[in-house]
């Protein structure tokens, strides 16, 4: 007869909401309207020329920016114009375009300034270095061992930062993130600068650690392959405004995409 | 060399002009009328310095480009603690041998040693830059001597009030101000010190104004005094005790130990810091403040944490310098004191701790040695610190952070 009614099914809460999004610097409208959801488990991606705002909205979203307008809702709940640290407790962290590393710092140890909040210990306990103390370093450090492991990053672990690679670099950083347990990560331009076998090997990490641990991806990329590759859901902006939102076939026959990226003949 | 001879010309006329104002006249009073003196001979020799110095200069640069300055010896792990060893016990035997007034000027470089690996958990670890530092060890010493003054208390009931009266000021100091980034806040502190030391001046029902507050006891060793009577009738001297002749050495020796413990404790409070968690942050905060709010790293919060414990040992060494004046006044808690201490920080080294305790011992000592050129003090202090960020910016004894090895 007719399709069954999926007014009963429950609609889960997305794990990211972003409503009609708005950010203005003066006079000009960086972002306008932006509006998408983020599910569980999912690769979401945005893309768009260069200055369509991307950046913007993930600055907004994690807090760097207070929006002039919209909301954010991180599993229903408001985390609008929260500062940026207490948005990454949360569970929402981001890379940058460019990598930040603690440069200075060797890799173990940014995994280890990573666990900085999840450590709870004393000032007292780490200057008596009492048993429990003791125990949470050891335990960070296991887990930093195995985010090494994961990587592929063992072997330079008492390196400084500063001297890897910039491959190498890009995966700590992830790894950075990864090791403060986040619910969603948000990825700024991740394979800018790799070659394509490092592409690759991106897009087989990044589905790796969606499904091992279960955590949904936003992702900003030029790269389309990558992009069409790994993405469940697009969305495409221009001049801070949101064109469509949809899965990577559709987007890719999207008309409007294509003039957007081509211009107008 | 020819081609250096106009700019050395130049140079020499700029050195004319500046030398002329300063070192060539004089201002002298004869009767009811001052008249200006020449002294025309010390500005045409320092023009000349100037102009021999600046055609010389490729060639000295190249000399100079030649001489090393020495790096820390590298020693391991075990060779390290015996020679840190060494250095502790020659410090606590040295002084039974030493001349009275060696001690002093010694326990007034653990003074500074204390101020300085305090300020460089602030400046060094966290990279916060405090001109200030001076209104926390203020805090300190007025900690004791008002507490002395109102309510009779002794230097060990207020050691630790000292150093907890001073980390809550840095703690409401720093809350709201260090949102503030370098410049800003260089400014903030700077103002910081200089209110509390007008304050200090200017309650006078309270702190006794310029005056201060004089007649601070000395501190006692498990509860017998090192003068001469006891101050009480019931109370007990050390030199009775013991059933030895009084010697104001003793007195002397023992606030030497005492400054010396108080700054063995800065220093392995300060080098443990370093190797936790929260020295970690400091590190990675002073790199990439963004990086750390991106990772859910409080800065303010961090921050606060390096002012607080920094304020926290200033307040200590406050407390030991009111006892070992036995005075407290706001003239000793000036500005120059403040940079003092930061020039300390910088010529040893941000963040490097021997290179802070060298510093200090050279800066504290060096002009108690050339007494007679102690009006030049400033002017060669000064030159030294020009020398020091031309050839040798990252301090004496760069430093170098401990890892965490896998």
């Amino acid at each position: 007869m007719t399709e069954p009614s999926t007014a009963l099914v429950p609609v889960p809460t997305p794990l990211l909401e972003v409503r009609a999004l708005l950010m203005r610097f003066g006079g000009l409208l960086a972002v306008d309207g932006v509006a998408f959801d983020v599910r569980a488990n999912e690769v979401f991606s945005i893309i768009g020329p260069n200055g369509a705002g991307k950046t913007t909205v993930f600055n907004c979203i994690g807090g760097f920016y207070k929006p002039s307008g919209g909301q954010i809702l991180l599993a229903g709940e408001n985390i609008t114009g929260l500062p940026s640290h207490r948005v990454a407790r949360k569970g929402l962290v981001r890379t940058f375009q460019g990598v930040r590393l603690f440069k200075n710092l060797t890799v173990l140890e940014n995994l280890l300034v990573a666990q900085h909040m999840q450590v709870k210990n004393g000032l007292l306990s780490g200057l008596l270095i009492t048993r429990a103390y003791r125990r949470a370093e050891q335990a960070a450090i296991e887990h930093a061992k195995q985010w090494l492991d994961f990587m592929g990053l063992r072997e330079y672990a008492n390196r400084e930062a500063g001297n890897l690679a910039y491959g190498h670099q890009r995966r700590l950083e992830i790894a950075r993130c990864m090791i403060t347990r986040p619910r969603l990560l948000m990825l700024d331009e991740p394979a800018a600068g790799l070659n394509p076998q490092e592409k690759r090997d991106l897009a087989l990490m990044i589905d790796r650690i969606r499904r091992e641990y279960n955590i949904a991806v936003l992702l900003i990329e030029h790269d389309m392959r990558l992009v069409m590759d790994i993405s469940d859901r697009i969305l495409v902006m221009e001049h801070g405004r949101p064109i469509t939102v949809d899965r990577p076939e559709a987007v890719q026959s999207d008309e409007r995409v294509i003039k957007a990226y081509l211009g107008e003949e | 060399m020819l081609a250096q001879l106009p700019r050395a010309l130049i140079a020499a006329v700029f050195a004319f002009v500046i030398l002329a104002p300063i070192f060539g006249l004089k201002l002298v009073r004869q009767g009811m009328h001052s008249a200006l003196q020449p002294h025309w001979n010390i500005v045409l020799w320092g023009c000349a310095a100037v102009f021999v110095v600046q055609l010389l200069h490729p060639w000295l640069a190249r000399l100079f480009a030649r001489v090393r300055l020495p790096s820390v010896p590298a020693l391991d792990e075990e060779h390290h603690l015996w020679a840190w060893a060494a250095v502790v016990l020659l410090a606590v035997v040295w002084p039974f041998f030493g001349g009275r007034s060696a001690v002093d000027i010694a326990t007034l470089a653990l003074i500074y040693v204390m101020l300085g690996l305090g300020l460089n958990i602030v400046v060094g670890f966290a990279g916060l830059l405090d001109l200030g530092f001076v209104g926390f060890y203020a805090v300190g010493a007025y900690t004791y001597g008002l507490l002395y003054y109102w309510a009779g208390w002794s230097f060990w009931e207020c050691l630790p009030l000292a150093g907890a009266m001073a980390a809550l000021f840095g703690f409401l100091l720093g809350f709201p101000v260090l949102r503030l980034r370098g410049d800003y806040l260089a400014i903030v502190t700077l103002g910081f010190g200089e209110i509390i030391r007008l304050l200090l001046t200017n309650l006078t029902d309270w702190t006794g104004g310029p005056d201060g507050i004089s007649g601070i006891p000395s501190p006692t060793l498990f509860g017998l005094e090192m003068t001469r009577r006891a101050s009480s009738p019931e109370g007990q001297t050390f030199h009775e005790f013991f059933d030895m002749p009084f010697n104001p050495d003793h007195m002397v020796i023992y606030l030497y130990l005492l400054a010396l413990a108080l700054a063995l404790v800065t220093l392995l409070v300060s080098n443990r810091l370093l190797r936790m968690p929260i020295g970690r942050a400091w590190e990675a905060l002073r790199e990439d403040e963004i990086a750390c709010r991106s990772l859910g790293l409080n800065p303010t919060r961090i921050k606060l944490s390096a002012f607080t414990l920094g304020a926290m040992f200033a307040g200590f060494g406050g407390a030991f310098f009111a006892a070992r004046q036995g005075l407290v006044n706001p003239e000793s808690f000036t500005f120059i004191e403040s940079a003092l201490i930061l020039s300390v920080v910088v010529l040893g080294g941000m963040g490097s701790q021997v290179g802070v305790i060298l510093a200090a011992v050279a800066l504290t000592v060096l002009p108690e040695v050339v007494r007679e050129f102690a009006e030049y003090r400033m002017l060669a202090f000064g030159f030294v610190m020009v020398l020091m960020m031309v050839w040798r910016p990252q301090g004496l004894l760069p430093m170098k952070r401990p890892q965490v090895d896998l």
